[in-house]
């Protein structure tokens, strides 16, 4: 595997799908997981949930991980500690779906994890509307 | 004094409270945070007694590793992972000594303590649950042995005193100001928790 894959973490599990597939139509070759939802598919994050998510698309390339709000950080951070050994994973601290978009485009170019992650990172300053 | 009878017994006596306290738990949620509180720690807890009554551990530590990981893969919300991670690394601290002294155990209450500040990157005064862990360890580290009594005041006190403060993680970080005049839920289940091993160590001596 020659590309940066992606981990989606999302409260609710129907936002971290969509978003893998929307991100799967711009970008094929990237493999995503979703990590979304409880473990019984209830809106919240969970550590075991996430580490599943990073242990099936981890690559010794490196794996980013984009998370929506404040908790799903703490449990994205318990999953690293969970699954042990996986050092070359970055949490982007980028707004998820934008930040998704540039990880997936900048991971399809065979781009090292720590571009990957700063590409996501960089969404936070791209305006939508250009009112100057 | 710490066996692993007492380790078991504050994981139950926590249970207890937790579930006595659930709605309460949830009236506080619902007024600052996303009204899940009760229901996530209810839920874990009586995964947690499951578990306990299902197997046997030979030490505090292992005991409570276990129970760790019930929180965290059991609890939504930050709750597990905060919880979870604590438990963790009093475990971690207990390491397999078959019995903890009362200096023992502060010492592993102050690498819970830790854990809570640094998964939850809190500080004082930002109305979380470590305005619980930092006073209650903090007042009785370095003590040969503790007073449980004192113990449960310094945590009630610790209760009452997130009531002022102006929220500044989680979901009570959004509502700013309006969170001044209400009591944080964690800081409150936090209480339940140092409540459930003073009872229980109380009761081993």
């Amino acid at each position: 595997m020659d590309k940066v894959s992606l981990v989606l973490v999302s409260h609710s599990k129907e936002i971290a799908d969509g978003l893998k597939k929307l991100l799967g139509e711009m970008q094929p070759e990237v493999t995503i997981a979703a990590a979304g939802g409880e473990e019984d598919g209830g809106i919240g994050t969970n550590a075991e949930v996430i580490a599943r998510a990073v242990e099936e698309v981890y690559t010794e390339k490196g794996t980013v991980i984009l998370f929506d709000l404040g908790s799903a950080l703490l449990n994205a951070e318990l999953a690293l500690e969970l699954a042990g050994g996986k050092q070359n994973v970055r949490i982007a601290d980028a707004p998820m779906i934008e930040g998704g978009l540039a990880a997936v485009v900048e991971a399809g170019f065979g781009s090292s994890v720590e571009k990957t992650a700063e590409a996501a990172e960089k969404a936070y300053e791209m305006k939508k509307i250009d009112r100057s | 004094m710490i066996t692993t009878g007492t380790a078991k017994s504050w994981m139950e006596n926590f249970k207890e409270l937790i579930l006595e306290n659930k709605d309460e738990l949830t009236t506080l949620d619902q007024a600052i945070g996303d009204g899940d509180h009760g229901i996530n720690m209810a839920r874990g807890v009586q995964e947690m007694d499951k578990m306990l009554q299902e197997k046997t551990f030979e030490t505090p530590g292992a005991l409570l590793k276990a129970a760790a990981m019930v929180f965290i893969s059991k609890i939504g919300g930050a709750s597990g992972p905060l919880y979870g991670s604590a438990l963790m690394k009093i475990a971690a601290e207990a390491g397999d000594k078959a019995e903890l002294t009362d200096q023992d155990l502060l010492a592993c209450l102050d690498a819970g303590k830790k854990a809570v500040q640094q998964r939850g990157r809190a500080e004082t005064g930002e109305k979380t649950m470590y305005d619980v862990w930092d006073p209650v360890v903090s007042t009785f580290r370095g003590e040969e042995t503790i007073d449980w009594e004192a113990l449960k005041t310094t945590a009630q006190q610790a209760v009452k005193s997130t009531v002022d403060m102006h929220a500044k993680k989680g979901r009570a970080a959004y509502l700013g100001a309006r969170s001044v005049g209400h009591t944080d839920p964690g800081a409150f289940s936090s209480r339940l928790f140092f409540e459930a091993l003073a009872d229980a160590a109380q009761k081993e001596n």
